[in-house]
């Protein structure tokens, strides 16, 4: 059964006229008139004002008043409603509807805070009820709240469980009333209209061109895919032999298979997802005075899953490290970002808080030194197994210096 | 006198509303319907059919006395940990079919079951509504003596994985939600709310960088959220029953499900859409089924490559080990099988 109520708003009829007489030019209708006279019987909305009073004088009548009855129906009861005896504007159609509590009246409240809002939505996920459900929207609008208030969340958690566990002590009827109530009263506040708006804007790709990419992804993993090319040297579940597992695994420079370090060239995320890569990476960086970038990247993506008790110690350690004034690993970030980030770390320190110039710098090493390192010599020797022996280029020229002092 | 009763919104106001939501619906529907300008399938015609794709059973491994219900790889590619009904968890050495380490639970359907990142950690619940954390070491006769319970759910464990570190386990939960939790103290991270049922299944995007998972539920949506805020970033709907599973694609830009439906699909996150249906490879997406049978399907022409006629009973669980090199499944016969 589907019952439509209809509870929005205030205003009665009588105020409303009050309000019409003192405040007349902030009333468009009234603006009609022009000089300021203002007739109410042309009003638009005159025919309802005077059901609203009409209902209102019935209200106010000893004997009768206006009977709000629980209506039952099937298996379920209605509680606290009147129907519409044609002296309401709203259709006359048997519709329900039921009076808001004063609290939730617009003129009360003027416009409601989000964290009220958000407290409201949280109630609304531990009421394990099928009818109290959160709409998509409802639910796209908590999991927001949350990001914006995720400081306040367990404030906001803790507020909305004390609520809901009032709301259980009440009386059955009493509980459904209220939650409509306050259903409707979030209706009007929050439609679903902007989020709606806000979905429309985002951007998508065709599924031609996500095809395309898969196609292309596919071709350059093929060869590294089990299932589509026979492993190299050969699949260990197969033959029995741990030697593909081996030459994965081997850091020793001679051992490593052409197979992974041409894989390093396909993105800088394979490169690091290799610890050989990540080590010939770091070295080339070492080279080009800008090692800090990869320490303070690797360092941010061990900070995501580090210990809750570590947590703390280990941001104010990054933070001094690589970002602080004086630090001794500085890396190169914007000031906005740089504010950003030590207002996080002096506020609130958590396991994200370098996010932004974690993507600032991971952006730079990937359009900037990955590149460079997949064109510079030292990859190039790598990849065909000829590496010049870099190492000893400095012996070499140690020892031109001491044939000259000799 | 408090007479405020009623603002009765004109009629108009409240139908022109609800015209302009309806019509924000459809416009939103347009708009993503417009990007299904191909089929899938065609637009992968130009790739070359898979032929000769054979797989055998190259491992067996025998041990549990009740349906398998999870499994889940090592980092090393060779070991497996699983969990049943009969309420155990093995590990195994898969390689040599030895059984390393046996765990029993206080309870029966241990539901979920993971791998620790450096394979020195193993997580497993179920109906205990509780995910615990045993450290693998031979010290120890008995491993069980060093368990640590971390996550605590009002509902059963359906589904539990370690990010990206030992020091965090993801889990999902028959209780419509997801949690991140500190292993070492117990404490919860972050939760995430959003489903309307059982959270069935969840997978860690394989990005470096990300900070997504995906979850599937009872209530036939599929979510992905962004861990670090507990939001849910984007939902996808089409499957008409359960969803059981749920898997990333490689490249992270896209996840397979599995439904009570029959159906598997692929959705793409840059779409924001189904990509194609098929009544993972980065080419192959392995379904188990309840007629005993894994199908092979080939995730971008969408037809079936193959069925291999696995088990003697329903395949529960299944996974590819972390190098590619091979498929592990298990199955409410009591047994797992390694295929290659």
């Amino acid at each position: 059964m589907k019952q439509r109520m209809k509870e929005r708003g205030d205003l009665t009829g009588p105020m409303y006229n009050k309000r019409t007489e003192s405040l007349p030019s902030t009333l468009p209708n009234a603006l009609m008139f022009g000089n300021g006279q203002i007739n109410h019987e042309e009003n638009p909305n005159y025919l309802v004002y005077k059901k609203m009073e009409m209902i209102v004088e019935r209200m106010q009548d000893e004997a009768t008043g206006v009977p709000v009855r629980t209506v039952k129906s099937f298996m379920s009861k209605v509680p606290s409603v009147f129907t519409d005896d044609h002296y309401l504007t709203v259709k006359c159609d048997n519709t329900y509807y039921r009076f808001q509590t004063p609290c939730f009246w617009p003129s009360r409240c003027g416009e409601p805070e989000n964290t009220d809002y958000a407290v409201y939505l949280c109630k609304r996920t531990m009421q394990n009820k099928q009818r109290l459900e959160l709409a998509d929207y409802e639910a796209e609008n908590l999991a927001r709240l949350q990001k914006m208030f995720s400081r306040k969340w367990e404030f906001i958690f803790m507020q909305a469980e004390a609520q809901a566990k009032v709301d259980k002590k009440r009386d059955k009827l009493e509980r459904k009333v209220l939650d409509s109530q306050e259903r409707a009263f979030w209706d009007v506040h929050r439609p679903v209209i902007d989020l709606l708006k806000k979905k429309l804007e985002k951007r998508r790709v065709k599924i031609s061109k996500v095809t395309e990419s898969y196609v292309a992804y596919y071709e350059q993993y093929a060869e590294y895919d089990a299932f589509c090319t026979p492993a190299d040297p050969t699949n260990p579940w197969i033959t029995d032999s741990t030697e593909f597992w081996d030459q994965d695994k081997t850091m020793s420079a001679r051992d490593i298979p052409l197979r992974r370090v041409k894989r390093w060239a396909f993105s800088v995320e394979e490169l690091l997802k290799d610890p050989a890569g990540k080590d010939q990476f770091s070295k080339f960086l070492d080279k080009e005075f800008s090692g800090e970038n990869l320490k303070f990247w690797l360092a941010c993506q061990e900070l995501r899953g580090v210990k809750l008790s570590e947590l703390h110690e280990r941001v104010h350690e990054i933070y001094s490290e690589f970002l602080a004034p004086g630090a001794h690993n500085p890396v190169n970030i914007d000031a906005r970002i740089a504010e950003l980030v030590r207002k996080r770390v002096d506020d609130n320190p958590n396991r994200y808080c370098f996010s932004e110039a974690q993507d600032h710098i991971f952006k730079l090493m990937k359009s900037d030194s990955y590149s460079r390192y997949i064109r510079s010599d030292m990859y190039k020797d790598f990849l065909s197994g000829t590496r010049k022996k870099v190492r000893l280029l400095l012996p070499s020229i140690a020892s031109n210096f001491t044939f000259k002092h000799t | 006198m408090a007479t405020e009763v009623l603002k009765v919104e004109t009629q108009d106001s409240i139908e022109a509303l609800q015209r302009e939501a309806e019509e924000l619906k459809k416009r939103l529907e347009e708009e993503k319907a417009k990007l299904k300008d191909v089929e899938m399938c065609k637009a992968a015609g130009k790739l070359d059919i898979i032929t000769n794709f054979s797989m055998k059973q190259r491992r067996h491994l025998k041990g549990h006395q009740g349906k398998v219900l999870c499994m889940d790889w090592s980092t090393d590619k060779r070991h497996i940990v699983s969990s049943s009904q009969d309420g155990k968890m093995l590990v195994w050495d898969a390689f040599t079919t030895n059984k390393e380490h046996a765990v029993t639970m206080p309870t029966t359907w241990v539901m979920a079951c993971a791998y620790g990142p450096s394979g020195t950690k193993v997580a497993c619940g179920g109906l205990d509504n509780k995910c615990t954390i045993y450290p693998l070491s031979f010290e120890e006769t008995d491993i069980s003596s060093k368990k640590k319970a971390v996550a605590t759910h009002t509902s059963y464990l359906s589904c539990c994985s370690f990010t990206s570190s030992d020091n965090q386990i993801l889990t999902g939960s028959g209780d419509s939600t997801c949690a991140l939790w500190d292993v070492e103290s117990g404490q919860l991270i972050q939760s995430f709310h959003g489903h309307a049922g059982d959270v069935m299944s969840i997978d860690l995007s394989p990005s470096e960088t990300g900070n997504l998972f995906v979850s599937g539920g009872c209530d036939k949506t599929a979510m992905v959220w962004d861990m670090r805020f507990g939001e849910c970033v984007q939902v996808f709907e089409g499957h008409e029953s359960d969803i059981n599973n749920v898997r990333f694609y490689p490249s992270g830009d896209a996840f397979a499900t599995g439904s009570d439906d029959a159906t598997c699909r692929l959705f793409d996150l840059r779409a924001d859409r189904e990509a194609n249906c098929y009544k993972m490879e980065r080419r192959l997406l392995f379904g188990g089924y309840n007629d005993h049978t894994v199908n092979v399907w080939d995730v971008l022409k969408g037809n079936r490559v193959t069925k291999l006629y696995a088990h003697e009973n329903r395949v529960s669980c299944l996974g590819i080990s972390p190098d590619g090199t091979a498929l592990c499944t298990g199955s409410w016969d009591n047994t797992l099988k390694v295929w290659a």
